[in-house]
Order: structure tokens, then sequence, then C-alpha cells
């Protein structure tokens, strides 16, 4: 497209095109440093001791054995630090280190710092704590009976938080409907298993006015540094100005260092008290028990509809298994509920979520947070009800569709919709018309929609702060330093701030370096979750780059002897645009801009930072320019060093918050839901269904992801495609087991994360709705799509033979019992001559605690001793 | 009861004693100061710590230091020829084959050993060949086609190479 390359206000020069990521080079070359691969002098190692037991009473810890032992600086237990924290200002329910009670098997009571991780794990050998047993919790609809023996005091029948929501009349609709489906949905528990285990160095420093210990520096694996530095402060009761918190590359996150893992406040704990600094890592095993991954769900479902397939109302209950802690809890079990029914036109929704503690690892936000588990049973249903009524998905989806702009029933503010594009796009690519339904007795289609925030509108952190703020300085050769608080995860947003500011300044991407989430250089972001580093720190760092722009601009226009509106900012130079449109034809002015590009001596590609000779003699050539007076255009390095004469240093600041409409309404809970823009995805699978093993396989995913504007194109693709498989994951094979609160498959192999060879093709759809308040358009695209996936799988297998999957994940042994059911088949037993206590499913062994002899043991008065019980809370 | 090792890692001699319970993994990131080789499961199960042990990808996490002594090793950081990337290397960049970057190193090279057997695999044989080495990030799409552009750039310059050599 000619006109996208010329050089005027149209088009962009940076933003759309496919653009490697900016830290490509350390992290293909082993160069880049992950927590665990930084070390400073005198650091120790530190050991954490895990509870072994599901709940229990802490009698005594008695360190001093392991205290006295060589090589061991410091022992530090719940004493220590006994302050309470969480991530929700209202779930301030745990202690870095036990207390009075452990709350699941793997919860943290003491910490060992020593010279070696050897005899750090000797030393926790030699710890001796005496416990009480207590009775456990397993099953949240069990633990939402209990009577006693609540898991936290003030949390009565461990109900941490229930929501009853009802907008329009669901009783009316369901009324009016001609027909209505009802059916219970199980989503199991899933983790993120990102890539690098959880690792955190403190370090403290003296102070220099007393000698006594002074300022922390943490470097963590965190998506959240600010959030960090202020439960730090919390916690060691120290202020926040005495806390630096540094996050250096981080590999892989999805939610799971979204919130303040145990270890982050340990290791400075540990610190403190040795007066050294200390490292500590989580094994693998230890990555699973801090866990806070997507809860296990129960989605009692009720959908009414007109005859054509109009939806009329949804009621849902839903129960989640949030583990023994708060953690995001509330805000999981609101999103349920507020983007349950939101991403069609549904007239009437009621919602009662239950939020319930149990004696397992904390859940928390997992990509998708919230809205996967409801998205999974919403969109079976709707499969199973034009099963019924004998309508295409595709079409009822289609007659579902919102109007916007528009604003929700529960008060959701909707500017840019792309999902009929979606679902168009998806249909067209997989040929549903054609090929749904006519593939044969073992092979379908089907199909599944999804929606997402882009950023929540209202932090959880209550106050009118801006949601990210970001400083850009630009240094004398043209050198461009972004400053944002924004935390690359690997999801690109250090590549998405440079080039947002390479784009508004129209400068070469090389010159742009980010600085990033270092809470002693960058201002205030509330860390990467939610999807909302695009649409905040993007409009931050916009913002930012506009303040720079006005100031070149001012000093440009002087020298250029015209209105600094005049200017315009594209491919390294500072062009006046009225003179190229008042005076060269649309051809001529593009000859010209070649031609300028041609005389330059810009520095373009790598070599920007240039060596010293380049820059001297840069420095002579803009001297020498200087010199020739008034001119039609200057070089970016040119405008920059004008703009420094004039204003000394060029500094500039923006920030964004979520506009006030986009805020939601004002009900309890509301705060939950309402985000300034909404990604939606629709995708078709394609899957064939072996009936001898109930093995599934998924032969493609057509995805179609409407993200606003596509910044990075090659990006989007990568995050469409990555949520799309973490989605299949979860349809298929992962899921966490449990035996008496005990993980079953702590360890990759057991979780069964997918590998390449089972991994399909996927087939990615960029659409753009652009956003009227996204950046140049954009909004989310890290998270949206996962939802769709589990739907699209379990609706191409009823399409395949026939069965209705409303569990997940879908493993060969719930796929051919299903099919055994199908054809009135005696039920496979499939544990037979296992141990009975044992789950349904058991199937992997039992860490390292198992093994070392030190398995749960259960309180007498256990209800799952004496039979009033189910057994563990994933049984079958 | 230590022992003494002589490993050669990225052609430079390095001797050490060692426990021998010393994995080759913490040798090389303890003991050599190469970081670049990450631990992501510390059970062979995930790859990230996977390196070339005489030329053959080896997990790094299964391998005691001791069993590499008078051995040759490439880690991510020696796979580079002087200032240059490795077309692995290139592709894995320009393909984007990587988003965290915590498995980067392991599948690189693990897909150096794949290539050294097979230098123009299939789509499948790539699937196979990476099989042992999980990513969380990629869904393993842009992984697959950066290992089928680094194998063309690979055969492009050995021809290259062979006709000059004509």
């Amino acid at each position: 497209m000619a006109n996208e390359e010329r050089p005027t206000t149209t088009g962009f020069s940076v933003i759309g095109k496919r653009t490697a990521m900016v830290d490509a080079a350390e992290k293909t070359t082993g160069a880049g440093k992950y927590t665990d691969d930084l070390s400073v002098p005198g650091m120790l190692v530190g050991k954490i001791l895990h509870s072994p037991y599901p709940h229990a009473r802490i009698k005594r810890i008695d360190a001093s054995k392991a205290q006295a032992l060589e090589g061991v600086s410091a022992v530090v237990t719940g004493e220590d630090a006994p302050v309470t924290y969480g991530i929700l200002p209202i779930g301030h329910d745990e202690h870095a280190l036990a207390v009075d009670k452990v709350r699941y098997v793997g919860d943290n009571v003491a910490c060992v710092a020593a010279e070696t991780e050897a005899i750090a794990e000797q030393a926790l050998e030699l710890i001796d704590v005496e416990y009480e047993l207590l009775p456990a919790w397993f099953d949240p609809e069990q633990s939402m009976k209990a009577e006693a023996e609540f898991i936290h005091e003030g949390r009565p029948h461990n109900i941490e938080k229930e929501y009853h929501h009802v907008f329009g009349d669901p009783e009316k609709g369901f009324a009016e409907s001609d027909y209505v489906h009802e059916a219970r949905y199980i989503a199991n528990e899933v983790t993120h298993a990102a890539m690098e285990p959880h690792s955190t160095l403190a370090s403290f420093e003296l102070d220099p006015h007393t000698g006594k210990l002074g300022r922390l520096t943490v470097w963590s694996s965190t998506q959240v540094p600010y959030y960090l530095q202020h439960k730090l402060s919390l916690v060691l009761e120290m202020p926040m100005a005495q806390i630096r918190v540094i996050k250096p590359l981080v590999g892989g996150g999805f939610g799971g260092k979204s919130e303040v893992i145990p270890l982050e406040i340990i290791a400075a704990i540990a610190a403190r008290a040795a007066k050294r600094p200390v490292k500590i890592t989580y094994t693998r095993e230890e990555v699973f028990w801090a866990h806070r991954g997507r809860p296990r769900t129960i989605v009692d479902l009720k959908t009414g509809v007109k005859k054509d397939g109009r939806i009329v109302a949804v009621r849902a209950r839903v129960v989640q298994d949030g583990g023994a802690y708060c953690s995001y809890g509330p805000v999981t079990i609101l999103y349920s509920g507020a983007l349950l029914g939101a991403i069609y036109d549904i007239p009437n929704v009621g919602y009662d979520g239950y939020r319930v503690l149990t004696n397992k690892p904390a859940c928390g936000a997992m990509r998708g947070h919230g809205t996967v588990n409801v998205r999974f049973a919403f969109e079976s249903q709707l499969d199973e009800i034009c099963a019924a009524l004998k309508l295409d998905p595709k079409e009822v989806r289609q007659k579902n569709f919102l109007k916007p702009p528009c604003i929700t029933v529960n008060n959701l503010r909707v500017l840019s919709y792309g999902l009929p594009d979606c679902v168009q796009k998806v249909a067209a690519a997989s040929r549903w018309k054609e090929r749904r339904g006519k593939l044969g007795r073992g092979r379908g289609l089907g199909m599944g929609c999804s929606h997402y925030v882009s950023g929540a509108a209202n932090s959880i952190i209550r106050s009118d702060m801006p949601h990210s703020t970001v400083n850009i300085k630009v240094d004398r050769d043209g050198g461009v330093v972004v400053y944002t608080g924004a935390s690359e995860i690997g999801q690109g947003s250090d590549t998405m701030t440079a080039q947002v500011a390479a784009e508004v300044l129209g400068c070469a991407l090389s010159r742009v370096r980010v600085v990033a989430a270092d809470t002693d250089l960058t201002p205030i972001d509330i860390g990467s979750y939610s999807s909302r580093v695009t649409m905040m720190a993007g409009n931050a760092t916009l913002r930012a780059a506009e303040e720079i722009r006005k100031q070149i601009a001012s000093a440009a226009a002087r020298k250029m002897n015209c209105a600094p509106e005049d200017l315009v900012f594209r491919e390294d130079k500072v062009l006046n645009n009225n003179l190229g449109a008042r005076a060269l034809s649309p051809a001529k002015e593009h000859r010209n801009a070649a031609e300028i590009l041609e005389t330059t001596d810009a520095p373009r590609g790598p070599s920007v930072s240039g060596r010293v000779e380049g820059q001297i003699l840069r420095g002579s050539l803009q001297q020498k320019r200087k010199e020739e007076g008034p001119k039609d255009w200057m070089t970016f390095e040119e405008a920059v060093v004008a703009a420094i004469d004039f204003h000394g240093a060029l500094t500039g600041t923006g920030s964004y918050a979520p506009s006030l409409d986009a805020r939601g309404g004002k009900f309890k809970g509301a705060g939950v839901g309402p985000s300034p823009a909404y990604s939606y995805s629709a995708q078709v699978a394609e899957v064939s269904v072996d009936e001898e093993t109930g093995e599934v396989t998924v032969h493609k995913v057509w995805a179609a992801h409407d993200c606003g504007r596509a910044l990075n194109p090659v990006s989007v693709e990568g995050q469409i495609i990555g949520s799309v498989w973490m989605g299949l994951g979860q349809a298929l094979q992962e899921e966490m087991v449990w035996k008496d609160g005990m993980l079953m498959n702590p360890g990759l192999l057991e979780y069964r994360s997918p590998s390449s060879v089972e991994s399909p093709e996927i087939e990615p759809f960029i659409v753009e709705s652009i956003d009227p308040e996204g950046p140049f358009g954009a909004k989310e695209c890290s998270e949206g799509s996962l939802a769709a996936t589990i739907p699209a799988i379990a609706n191409a297998i009823y399409d395949a033979v026939g069965i209705r999957l409303r569990e997940a994940p879908f493993t060969p042994e719930r796929v051919l019992a299903a099919l055994r059911a199908q054809k009135n088949a005696k039920k496979l037993n499939l544990t037979e001559g296992v141990d009975p206590t044992s789950p349904a499913r058991f199937r992997e062994h039992g860490g390292a605690l198992w093994f070392r002899g030190k398995g749960p043991q259960r309180h007498p008065r256990d209800p799952a001793i004496t039979g009033q019980q189910g057994s563990a809370g994933g049984d079958d | 009861m230590k022992k003494n090792v002589r490993i050669v890692i990225n052609g430079a001699e390095h001797r050490a004693e060692v426990e021998p319970r010393l994995l080759l993994v913490h040798f090389l990131r303890e003991v050599a100061g190469l970081t670049g080789t990450h631990i992501g499961c510390e059970t062979s199960l995930c790859g990230a710590c996977t390196v070339l042990l005489d030329g053959m990808a080896v997990k790094s996490c299964t391998v005691l230091a001791v069993q590499a002594d008078g051995r040759s090793i490439t880690t991510i950081e020696g796979l580079a020829a002087s200032e240059n990337l490795h077309p692995i290397q290139e592709a894995f960049w320009e393909e984007h084959g990587l988003q965290c970057g915590y498995c980067t190193p392991g599948m690189i090279l693990c897909a150096h050993d794949l290539l050294q057997q097979n230098a123009s695999p299939s789509e499948q044989e790539i699937r196979d060949g990476i099989g042992g080495n999980l990513c969380r990030c990629t869904g393993y799409q842009h992984i697959v086609n950066a290992v089928k552009a680094a194998s063309r750039k690979m055969n492009q310059r050995q021809r290259a190479a062979a006709r000059a050599a004509d």
C-alpha cells in the first residue's frame, strides 16, 4: 500500500509491522539474566521447610539444632515477620511463614539460610516442629458445610466470599423461553507451570546514617514489582522508599507471578536475619505448591432460549475450590459472573458465586482469569441447545451478538466488538458450513467463542492514581530511553513500548531503549496481569512520547520557520508536511521523501547507538547543517539537539487511567469486570476420537482474535497460538490430581503440559476493530483466546461421536466412560486393585514428601476417615 | 571424596575439584559461570538445560559433572562463532520462536542436534525431535517454523560454501 509508505500523518511506520522482540538477542544467546542467574558477593542459599500436613496447629518449633549446624547463618520462622498480607486489600490472610497454623501440604513453616544448598537441606531435617492435626477440607462443597474448625477465623463455613447478582429478570426470562437447558459442568484444577521456577534474591545495604541494615534490594521473578514492593514494606515494616524491587528477565508468568509469592518475602526475612544476601529458588515441586492457578470450578448452568436460538435468560451457580488462602479469589469469582453473559446480548442474567476455602495450595489468577471455566460451561451448553433445537451453532451465536456501542446488562461498556468478524473468519477458513456434521463418525468440528478484558478499569489498590505512568528521556544524540514499570514476562511488553514510542516520535525503533520494572527508576505501573499492559502502559507511553514530540516540534518549528502543527515525525526525520502537501503532488512528495532518505546521514538499523567516531562525525555534520539556516526538514537527531538547546533536558511523562464511563456499575462486586475495552475470539477445532482408547486428537484449531489493532502482528499471532495451546492443554490433559490434600502430580512429566508432538497446528486470524480508547486502537491479545478452545474441542467431540463431555480435561478415561455410557455398556473399573482410599483417577507418584516418609496423616475426626465425606477434592 | 575434572566448555578448558554428586548443569552455572543453561525441573523432563556433549544433545541435569570429565561441552554461549549468530539463533530471532526465552537455549541446542542428524527434517520430524523440550509460551508453532527456517539457512550456506570450494 503506497499510501502507508508516504510520510504523512496517516499510516504507520513502526507499528503494524512484524517486529522481532527487542530482547531476542539476549534470549537467543544466553546473555540475558533471569533471577536465578544472578549472584552477589556473600550470597547465601535459602531453603524452605514445608508443612507435611494439610491442616494443623503449630505447637512448637525448635530450630536450635539447625541453627547450630556449621554453615547455617540463620533460621527464620513465623515469629520473625508476623504481619499478615495478601494481594487484595480485603484478603490479608497470609503469613510469609506460618504463625499459628499450617493450611495445606506445602505451606511455609521455616527457612534456613546457609552457605550451600546441601547444608540448607541438611538443616531443614534438623528443625523439629510439633503439630496438632486438625480436620481438613478438600472438597469445596463439603467445605461449605463445615460447622467448626474453619480454615481461617472470620470465614464461617469456609466461604471466602459469595456474590449474588441479578440483572434483568432471569425467572421471567426462563418462563418466556421456548426451551430451557440445565446441566452441571466441572473444570478441574490447572496451574501455570511457567518454565522458569520462581526465584528471589534479597540483599540489604547498610544505612549510611546508622550503620544498621538499611535499604533492601530484591530481584525477583515477578509480574508485579510494585505490589511486591508494597507487600514487602507491609510485612518487613519498612517504608516503600527503602525497598527497591528489580525484575530481571522472567521466564513466563501466566498469572503465577502476578501476586506476592511466599518466597519473595521469605528471602527478605532471611536476609535480614542473616545480615547477608539470600537467594531462594523454588524446585519444580515447590512451584506446584506455590500454585495460585485456576481453581477447580463447578458450574450449574441454566440457559433459556427462543425457538430460533435467541438467548433470553442465563442463570449460573459457580463454586470455586479456592485452596487455603484468599489470594485473588474474590476477583476470580466476580470475573466468572461479570463475563459470563457479557459476550452476547443477554437481557436477563442471574449469578451466584461461591469462593470456598479448602486445605490445598491457594488458587489465584491464571491466564483468562475467572472467565475460562464458565465460558467452557456456557459455550458447551449453547452447543447442546443447538443440538436439541437442530440449529447451527454458528448462526445461533450470530443471532445473539451485541450491538455496540452499548452497555451490557451488567453495566460493561462495549465500544469495539470484532466478534462477528471473528466468527465469520473461522467459519470460512474451517469450511464450517460444508464440513460440520459431515466428516463421518469419529471426526468433527466444534465452535467456541470467548472474550476478555484489556486490563481492569478499577485497580485492586483503591485509589485515583493512574494505572500506568511512563517517563521518556531523549539524549542529545537522539537516543530515546523509555522508563516503564510494565513487566516484560515474555509477552512482548518491552517491544510494544519501544514500538509505540518510536511510532509517535517518528524515529527508528533501534533508537529506543526500554528500562523496565525497577521501582527505583521506573514510575509506578501496577504490573503485567489482566492483559492490561498494551492498553494502559501503551497509552501512557503514547502520551509521554507525545509530550516529547511537542517539545521537539516547538524547537524544530523555529528552525524551519513553520508552525509546530505543520510538522510530521516520520522515518527518523521531522518534515514540514504543509510544504509537502502544498508544493508537491503525492507522487512527487513520495519521491521527495525518498530523496530525503537517501541524502541524510541519519543512522538507521542497529548502528544507531553507534561508535564514538560515528557520533563525532554526525556531530560535525549537525554543526554544518545548523549553520546552513532554516530548512524544510531536519533529521530526528538535529531536531532533538534543537529541542535540548532550547529546553535543556528533554523529558516527558504520560499516564493513563481508564475513562470514568468504563468503570462499571455501583452494585456490590461491580468493580470487577469493567475494562476500557474487551477482546473477542472465535474458534473452530477439528478433532478425531479413537473409540477404542478414548483418545482425542486435535488436528487443527482456527482461531480469530479481535485485538483492536495489531501493534506487532507476529507477536499477536504468538499470543493467540500460545493461548489456544494452553487452552488445549486444559481441555485434554492438564489436571492437578489430589489425594488427601496432597498433590499427586507435582512434576512436569506427571502434570502433562502438551509437548510439541501432541500440539496441533493453530491458524491465527487477526481481527482489528480499532478501539477508540486503545493506543492506536489496540486492545488485549494474550489471554482472551484461551477460553474458547476448551468448549470448541468439547463441541467438536460431540460432533465427532455424539458424546457430551461436561468435565474437563477430556482424558481418555472420561471419553471412554462417556462412550460406554452412550452404548449402555458396563462401566470400566480402571482402578481395580488400587488402594481403595486413593482417588479413582490416581495416576502418579506423590512427590518428595511422600517418599521421605512424611506423607499426610489424617486427624482421627477427619470426615474422610469416618466415611462421611468423599475422599480427595479432586476425586471423581 | 571430591574428584578432579577437566571439561572443555565452548573451547575453553575448565578444571575443578567437584563433589561426585554435582550435576553438569550446576557445574556449568556455578563453577563455569555460564548461566545461559537454565534449570526448569531438575528431573530431566523439561529440556531447558539441554547442552551439547561431544556434539550430542543431553539434558545437563541428568549428567554428572564427573561423567563429562575429559569431554567437550557446547552451551548456548558457545554456539555462535565470533560475533555472528548461529543460523539457528538467527532463525529463532526472526521467526519469533521465543517469548519468555527460558526454554530457548535448550530448544536451540536440541534443534542443533536434530539438524546435524537430519539437515532437512519434515514438520513431524521436527516435532518429534524437540519433543523432549517443553515450552509453555509458544504452543511450539513458531519454534517449529524457526527450526524449518534454520534448516533452510544452513542448507543454503552449505551449498554456497560448496560452490565456493568448487
